[in-house]
């Protein structure tokens, strides 16, 4: 694994701090576009020869996790009209302080776990984790629901990370870009239905169904 | 051949999409419905082993229990629905049925797959179908429980995925090459690198275990039950998380063939006591009727992964009790539906008197109420008490404990809201108009409970052989 796949993962791991602790919509859905266009480099690294399939890898990631659905998001940002604010349930820096603490510990969790030979010294294991806990933790304290998508997509991109490992299997990538695909669909119409029942997208308007 | 039990509902359902008149779907639903399971009894007791295809797709014990299982509970809300779609003429019912048959499609194939990958699709797929079902009332509440189930079921579902790809890193590392067939699997599985099948099988419990409703990830349940239709509550309460309970067995027994049979029993036991208590918590003083059932269902989702912990005999009844609770479910959901319907609330402030109001769906909640929490001589009453046997027989006495003064909460907590619902005076009804108990919506009911009571006094003996060959495979 040459290191230059370690740098693409550092950097998808500040990304991850970047969503956690910017307060514009608009910041944290360009930044959930770049994390997909880094995602799409990283098969480069795993495959050394230039397969048709690796370049339709590369181009349909970069095209659906880095353009397409940023850009459903952007719309449905714009069509909404409602103030770009993140309004998180918890704070910045309590946020940062929690995906720092998790990046941590998917790095000690990381070093515990035997590695294939080729994998040896790469930080495939504990960026995919970190990023994981990141989607996590955007889905479970913020309160809109364009950003609760939003956090699910870096979850996604945590198992993406995951599954280039597994590379020559194929059928792990029919799994995720199949869950990416339908899921953010029925995601977008959900979306859509939110917004027309509630002139709103956010989700502190569901909150009838209470004990 | 075997696969005609996914390609039809599937073939029914582009029909379905395509037929113009809201009022013959529904038969087109139930018609499939009937044909698949004579199809799935036919296709299981001429034997599983008769019709493979690929090693991807076989039908092994467990999953001819659960095809031949979720197909009769399938086609009980199939007949139900008939006459419920009848009485919301006002909506068109397009999406409605031909969702349910790509839902009983898809189950189909889980219970075929023998690829944890396959089995993962199949599971996401029947996620995606329900969230439909569930927005069939497109209100706010409705939206808001549908938004709630796609997001815990989604991440759910994700985890799962993760525990998967560990699953074959674990064969990666361990075997060499990263196969995903349950067949290798288990018969290589001493091989498999131990931490990473530890740590598969926690994100795949946790994953599964969602869909399944298991505590701490059950809050999606109370408000997809509360909130959908008692058809689709039927559904999902016996078909959707038998499904998910399946899929988990499967993993455990890599587990436990790889050697950490103990660590993941220990798991389930944590897990299914934590549900337990959970629902208990929740269902005394519950003043919704159909959130009660809800958390009815996380209580019995709970009894069942305490079975598999348990081990041993607590294997077969923990698989018994998936039966019993399934075809219960069928009772409970569909006559609180019709109660629901008939008060126009689900609150217990505006529902007293069912049993004046309604005879016969009244009386059935009652008793579907006195089945479920373990009263003879219904099923569930064998199959909970072998799971305390089997405990008793283990020697976990403090589990047994607990099992036992969490059902006793329960049936107190239940009693008094179900007998709240059926007994009294029921109020003045403002517009006058009584809302009639019509065959379609009673039959299915009452079959569902004639098999209980069956399962209750005596279980016949295909399905205790085949019960025991599922229990078999989990190595018993």
């Amino acid at each position: 694994m040459p290191p230059i796949a370690d740098t693409v993962l550092i950097i998808l791991l500040l990304t991850n701090f970047f969503i956690l602790g910017t307060a514009s919509m608009r910041a944290m859905i360009r930044v959930v576009a770049l994390q997909g266009i880094l995602l799409s480099l990283l098969p480069i690294f795993v495959e050394s020869h230039a397969t048709l399939r690796l370049v339709a890898l590369v181009f349909a990631t970069a095209a659906l996790k880095g353009l397409v659905i940023p850009s459903l998001l952007f719309k449905a940002v714009r069509d909404v009209h409602i103030n770009h604010e993140i309004e998180p349930y918890l704070g910045f820096i309590p946020s940062l302080f929690l995906c720092a603490t998790g990046t941590a510990a998917a790095l000690l969790f990381a070093d515990q776990l035997p590695l294939a030979a080729a994998h040896k010294s790469s930080l495939f294991v504990p960026a995919s984790l970190a990023t994981l806990l990141a989607g996590f933790l955007v889905l479970t304290t913020r309160r809109k629901a364009i950003s609760q998508v939003a956090g699910y997509l870096m979850l996604e991109n945590g198992i993406y990370v995951f599954g280039l490992l597994l590379y020559q299997s194929m059928v792990v990538e029919v799994g995720v870009l199949l869950d990416l695909l339908v899921g953010i669909f029925v995601m977008g119409i959900v979306l859509n239905h939110i917004q027309r029942e509630f002139s709103s997208l956010d989700t502190e308007h569901l909150s009838r169904l209470r004990e | 051949m075997v696969i005609v039990l996914v390609i039809v509902p599937l073939v029914a359902a582009l029909l379905a999409f395509m037929v113009p008149s809201d009022r013959v779907r529904p038969w087109i639903v139930a018609v499939t419905g009937a044909a698949h399971t004579a199809a799935a009894v036919a296709v299981v007791s001429l034997g599983f082993r008769l019709t493979n295809i690929s090693p991807w797709l076989e039908l092994d014990a467990l999953g001819s229990l659960g095809i031949v299982l979720v197909s009769i509970v399938f086609l009980v809300c199939a007949v139900y629905s008939i006459g419920y779609l009848r009485i919301r003429s006002e909506r068109p019912n397009r999406v409605f049925c031909t969702v349910l048959l790509v839902f009983l499609s898809m189950t189909s194939l889980l219970m075929l797959s023998q690829h944890l990958t396959v089995m993962w699709v199949a599971m996401e797929a029947t996620t995606l179908a329900t969230a439909l079902l569930l927005y069939f009332n497109q209100n706010q509440r409705s939206l808001e429980a549908t938004w709630k189930y796609l997001m815990v079921g989604s991440v759910g579902i994700a985890l799962a995925l993760l525990g998967t790809l560990f699953l074959a890193y674990s064969a990666l590392i361990g075997l060499g090459e990263p196969t995903l067939l349950f067949s290798d699997l288990v018969r290589r599985a001493p091989g498999l690198s131990a931490p990473w099948l530890r740590t598969a099988f926690v994100f795949l419990l946790v994953g599964y275990g969602a869909k399944m409703g298991l505590a701490p990830l059950h809050t999606w349940k109370p408000d997809a039950y509360g909130e959908a239709p008692g058809v689709v509550g039927a559904l999902l309460a016996g078909g959707m998380t038998t499904c998910a309970f399946i899929t988990l067995l499967r993993v455990y027994r890599v587990a436990d063939a790889g050697g950490q049979g103990d660590f993941a029993r220990s798991l389930l036991i944590a897990l299914g006591l934590l549900s337990m208590a959970t629902a208990s918590v929740f269902m005394v003083g519950q003043r919704d009727f159909k959130r009660l059932l809800a958390y009815s269902s996380v209580e019995h989702m709970g009894i069942l992964v305490l079975g598999i912990g348990i081990g041993g005999p607590g294997i077969f009844a923990a698989l018994l009790h998936t039966v019993n609770n399934a075809l219960v479910k069928g009772v409970l959901f569909l006559s609180a539906g019709n109660i629901h319907r008939a008060f126009k609330s689900k609150r217990l402030e505006d529902v007293t008197g069912a049993i004046r109001r309604l005879p016969i769906s009244g009386s059935l909640f009652l008793v579907g109420f006195l089945a479920i929490t373990g009263a003879p001589p219904f099923g569930p009453f064998v199959s909970e008490l072998l799971i305390l046997t089997a405990a008793i027989d283990a020697q976990r006495y403090v589990v047994a404990a607990l099992y036992l003064i969490f059902l006793a909460v329960i049936f107190i907590g239940m009693g008094s809201t179900v007998l709240a619902v059926v007994q009294g005076e029921p109020p003045e009804d403002p517009d006058g108009k009584t809302y009639r108990e019509s065959p379609m919506k009673v039959v299915p009911m009452i079959v569902s409970l004639v098999l209980v009571l069956i399962m209750g006094i005596w279980i016949p003996g295909p399905v205790t052989s085949l019960l025991e060959a599922a229990a078999k495979l989990l190595g018993v």
